[in-house]
């Protein structure tokens, strides 16, 4: 029996890795974004959305052109449409939402984001209409077992590729050249331009970076759970914002950790909390887990698990 | 137009009204008594129905103003405490718990548990600023229905997604609201009846809101809207005024929540979901932030405009046989476009505040806020 | 006194942009033409199946308008007006007060129980008979509104149909129950448990989720460690075929029954290869062994396309509606809802009877259960 239990923990413990690396694959769009201009962009889970469409669309017209081809490299064919759509998204909404209000109130750029959150919803919709749409069956769907619990060929697929999503995004950051006029943005646009560097081509490019991660994430969520809808990026994108909250955002590995940690939390929250409050309370509340982490971190350490202490930032 | 376009441009016409301003209050007066009799004669019950959601509306609007137009802390779960006083009115006026207390005496304690939540979602979040804070709030808003959907076990409180069915209408002088009565010859319907009472409470909402802008508090919260450190600096207690500005404007989201439970006989948590708290922000951002009749504006038009649409698609179904572009696909789209377009062309609101286009033109304007503040101080 | 010119401004504004909406408005002269309402969401996320509904009533009256009909020796002519609720509580009671404006003798819909029940009381009040297609929440006929009905089973008659069909027929020893926490799926959830209690199930597992969710990995591995054999969903197709796809991931062996929120083509296609074995029910018998079942489904499908889930209702509760009228010889609010309560009709859907409530009587439940790649008939149970 206790050996049951532990299978099952285990069970949990793996059900949250997966969704915490589906989390953290989201926030490292919202924290690159964040790093640099202090913005939430609240459209970044609307991107993700799109590009979950995007590459189904194009998934379609590839499967219609030869159904013979092998599913890996329909749904490669898929990201590789998704990507620059979602590239070329991300940069007009910088350029049209957010530039022109850089320098105005705090309240003005959260709002138009809000806006442009609502207006690729409704596109989306009137395009691709309201229904679920279905994601083809064509990764590789092997099961396997350790510990005795369950685990896929896609779910070991996702955490890898967020882990590594996550290395190369540092290596960007820490190594190349381009990250560190990024990082001297961050610090100081001012001083940054005085430095030489093109603080709108920065930023425009770590837009274009956090939409291509946006897409590759969109495409792995709908693959994952075997649908795309047009509301599915909202929620996504607020708990995604929550796990880059939670550990320090800005940071590219607090990202990673806030997504894991959240996603084991709200596996284990809502695997558990009933038997543990007798009944009392149980998994309706899995979305209030979220919120209250973000609440307790935000007023606890608003600078999150790993991020440093930035004046005026929360 | 001076520039941030703070006036509205003079009705050719009207030039009576605004030499005259006690000619402009008795027919305005009359016009607004008048209103339902007109719109129900010309366009039918049922847009005296709007007119009652608008000024419903209009109530949120005025009370969301206090904590984003005036303090400038963006709420995004006001609707949080619209749902509160909503379900304290149907647990002390329906069969769920078998009590009917009267209307007078449940309004004000469902707006005082909106407040009291009010102040309970600020102190956590009073060292929170901008972005942090409106996804907070957010969060506060999800959490507030997730509970209110869930709550009908262990012990029925709620009766979750159920929702809680006949709530009593007002009744004023044991005349209830629910149902139609004849007065002088005439039928007026509980539309109408409901008309005079939101009327009755948003003008009140609207001289509290105006008294209190003006005042000490309402100076204070300009103060920390435009500069935290500042007005700490200047001696402001910025905790009180913050937890007073999301008391405020807290009760009187509770007061509108309970007027909508007596009004529509039965709440869900449907009605309370995060669109709402953002079709209210979408009022007063539209309107004007901090403006009073910007705010009134706002609400208007968008309780009106997505029913208005409605004939949009009955126009086409008339004319083409089908609906070729949905009115209402359009209108959240529109409404997103809006939102952009104004932050970035008119970010003051179609009618910007006094005090914004004070800031804005140098001349007397800041002269004499200066000159206000002086005296302020004094005191 | 400036401000106050702001508010001059702002209700001329709103009245002018309302007396906009009236041209539009203009009603036609009733004369002999009876107006029938129809209300569901035809903009929202259920779009499809709000106008779903409204073709089935649409088809009736045009069938019936065809056929001619006659009130107190005078030809009649019947108007549809399809409203749109949103799905929305407070635009249902707005809705609700046009038609009447509009002068309707009654109402097909609303679609959902959360705007059924808000717009019945306005019905209530008018004095105008009531027939929802499809809400199906106990609280609506539970008001005591004489003039309210509803042509399909409710929660409690369809959950205590699966609840005994879990235990009775599928030999479900130890079951959990997912609820989805909308009005339908708590409302279908909770009548399951009690009369799978009833009959002996043992509960062993309650879970929730939420109508947007995709993710169930946690509560079905919850489930898992309960070692049940039986998983009950009461929700929709968006949850259920990621559940049942789930449910296989995670080595849940258990079996899914649903109600008919998942009796639907659109959860096979999310489902995929996972919704083999999954069983669901649907209130009613099945279309194809009605009488004029088959029928129906040629002329609604040549028309309007493939039936998404509740025209055949809809359709029904159209000709409930007129043969009461028929048997009332008149229009009259008052007399039509006299008539309708002795209701004896054979619809597409089944027979139909009313009770005192206005519940349909003895309603038919008929399981379906995805048998390569398509929902086939188990069996229909009283």
């Amino acid at each position: 029996m206790t050996n049951k239990i532990m299978d099952i923990f285990t069970q949990q413990l793996i059900n949250g890795l997966v969704l915490g690396s589906i989390y953290a694959l989201v926030a490292l769009g919202y924290t690159m974004v964040y790093g640099i201009l202090e913005l939430i962009n609240f459209a970044h889970g609307e991107v993700t959305m799109i590009g979950a469409m995007v590459a189904l669309t194009a998934i379609g017209v590839l499967m219609g052109l030869n159904p013979e081809l092998p599913g890996l490299v329909v749904v490669l064919g898929g990201v590789l449409v998704a990507i620059p759509a979602c590239m070329a998204l991300g940069f007009t909404i910088e350029k049209v939402a957010y530039r022109p209000l850089r320098h105005a109130p705090r309240l003005a750029p959260l709002i138009t984001a809000i806006g442009v959150s609502i207006i690729l919803q409704n596109a989306a919709m009137l395009i691709w209409g309201r229904q679920y749409v279905s994601f083809p069956p064509l990764l590789p769907q092997g099961r396997h077992e350790i510990l005795g619990a369950h685990i896929t060929d896609l779910q070991i697929f996702i955490v890898v590729l967020s882990f590594a999503i996550m290395g190369s995004l540092w290596l960007l950051v820490e190594r190349s050249k381009l990250g560190r006029a990024m990082r001297a943005t961050a610090q100081s646009k001012e001083v940054a331009q005085l430095m030489g560097v093109n603080v709108d081509r920065i930023i425009s490019a770590t837009f274009i970076i956090g939409s291509a991660l946006a897409a590759i994430a969109g495409v792995m969520v709908s693959a994952y759970y075997g649908l795309a809808h047009y509301y599915m990026g909202f929620m996504l994108g607020l708990k995604a914002f929550a796990a880059a909250v939670l550990g320090g955002i800005g940071n590219i590995a607090g990202a990673m950790l806030g997504g894991l940690l959240l996603g084991i939390i709200e596996a284990l929250g809502a695997g558990y909390i009933g038997d543990i409050t007798g009944g009392f309370l149980g998994s309706h509340y899995q979305d209030v887990f979220a919120f209250f982490v973000l609440i307790a971190v935000l007023v606890f350490r608003p600078s999150g698990l790993l991020g440093e202490r930035v004046a005026n930032r929360a | 137009m001076p520039e941030g376009g703070g006036t509205l441009p003079k009705l050719p016409g009207l030039d009576f009204l605004y030499r005259n301003p006690r000619r402009a209050f008795v027919l305005l007066a009359v016009l607004l008594a008048a209103l339902p009799f007109l719109v129900g004669a010309g366009l039918g019950n049922s847009w005296v129905r709007v007119l009652d959601f608008v000024l419903l509306y209009m109530l949120l609007a005025i009370g969301l103003n206090i904590v984003v137009g005036y303090a400038g802390l963006l709420d995004l779960g006001y609707i949080a405490f619209y749902a509160l006083g909503a379900y304290v009115y149907a647990w002390l006026a329906s069969p769920h718990f078998g009590l009917h207390l009267p209307f007078w005496a449940i309004l004000p304690i469902g707006a005082a548990f909106a407040g009291l939540f009010g102040v309970l979602l600020g102190a956590p979040t009073l060292r929170l600023r901008g972005d942090y804070l409106a996804i907070v709030t957010l969060g506060f808003g999800e959490i507030i229905r997730i509970f209110m959907n869930n709550l009908n076990a262990p012990f029925n409180l709620t009766n979750g997604p159920q929702g809680m069915n006949l709530i009593d209408p007002v009744s004023v002088a044991g005349m209830s609201f629910g149902r139609s009565w004849e007065v002088f010859g005439m039928t007026v319907p509980p539309t109408y009846l409901y008309y005079y009472l939101f009327l009755a409470f948003t003008l009140l909402a609207i001289g509290v809101a105006m008294r209190l802008q003006d005042s000490r508090i309402g100076r204070a919260w300009a103060a920390l809207r435009e500069d935290e450190v500042a007005a700490a600096a200047m001696g402001i207690n910025t905790r009180n005024v913050k937890l007073l500005a999301f008391a405020m404007g807290a009760t009187f989201g509770g007061l509108a929540g309970g007027l909508f439970a007596a009004f529509q006989g039965f709440i869900s948590p449907e009605s309370f979901t995060l669109w709402e708290s953002i079709l209210v922000v979408c009022m007063i951002v539209l309107g004007g932030m901090g403006n009073i009749p910007g705010v009134l504006l706002g609400a208007a038009l968008l309780t009106i405009i997505p029913e208005a649409l409605r004939y949009v698609g009955d126009l086409q179904r008339a004319t083409m046989g089908e609906v070729v572009v949905d009115p209402s696909d359009l209108r959240m789209l529109l409404f997103g476009v809006a939102l952009v377009a104004m932050m970035l062309f008119r970010p003051s609101g179609l009618l910007p505040s006094r005090q914004r286009k004070r800031e804005l033109t140098a001349e007397d304007g800041v002269a004499e806020q200066e000159r206000a503040d002086l005296y302020d101080s004094k005191a | 006194m400036n401000s106050l010119k702001w508010l001059a401004g702002s209700v001329l504004v709103s009245a002018l942009v309302a007396g906009c909406g009236q041209q539009a408005a203009e009603n036609a002269e009733t004369g002999d033409v009876v107006r029938i309402g129809s209300v569901a969401p035809l903009t929202g996320p259920q779009t499809h199946i709000g106008k779903d509904n409204e073709n089935g009533a649409r088809l009736a009256i045009e069938e019936i308008n065809a056929a001619g009909l006659t009130l107190g020796g005078k030809p009649v002519k019947l108007e549809l007006l399809g409203e749109d609720d949103q799905a929305d509580p407070k635009t249902a009671t707005i809705v609700a007060d046009k038609l009447l404006d509009a002068g309707v003798v009654a109402v097909i819909g609303h679609l959902n129980s959360g705007t059924t029940i808000p717009a019945s009381k306005r019905y209530h009040d008018a004095g105008i008979p009531q027939i929802s297609p499809s809400a199906t929440a106990v609280a609506y006929t539970a008001q005591g509104f004489s003039n309210a009905f509803r042509v399909m089973a409710n929660d409690a008659q369809q959950g205590k149909a699966l609840g005994e069909y879990a235990v009775g027929k599928l030999g479900a020893k130890k079951i959990a129950i997912i609820d989805d926490r909308t009005a339908y799926g708590q409302g279908l959830a909770d009548e399951f448990e009690k009369a799978a209690k009833a009959v002996g199930g043992e509960i062993v597992a309650r879970e929730f989720t939420n109508d947007k969710a995709t993710d169930f990995a946690a509560i079905l591995t919850n489930i898992k460690g309960k070692g049940a054999d039986l998983v009950f969903f009461g929700g929709m197709d968006p949850q259920g075929g990621p559940m049942a796809q789930q449910m296989k991931r995670l080595g849940l062996a258990a079996k899914l029954l649903g109600g008919d929120g998942l009796q639907n083509i659109n959860f096979i296609k999310l489902a995929g290869a996972d919704a083999e074995g999954v069983i669901a029910s649907s209130p009613g018998l099945p279309l194809d062994a009605m009488p004029g079942g088959k029928e129906f489904k040629a002329k609604f499908e040549a028309k309007y396309g493939p039936i998404q889930v509740y025209a055949p209702y809809a359709y029904d509760a159209a000709y409930v509606l007129v043969e009461a009228m028929k048997r009332a010889d008149s229009s009259e609010p008052a007399k039509v809802v006299a008539a309708l309560a002795q209701t004896d009709y054979q619809g597409v859907t089944g027979p139909l009877k009313f009770d005192e409530k206005g519940d349909t009587v003895g309603g038919a439940v008929t399981m379906y259960e995805v048998k390569n790649g398509a929902w086939t008939v188990l069996e229909t149970v009283k």
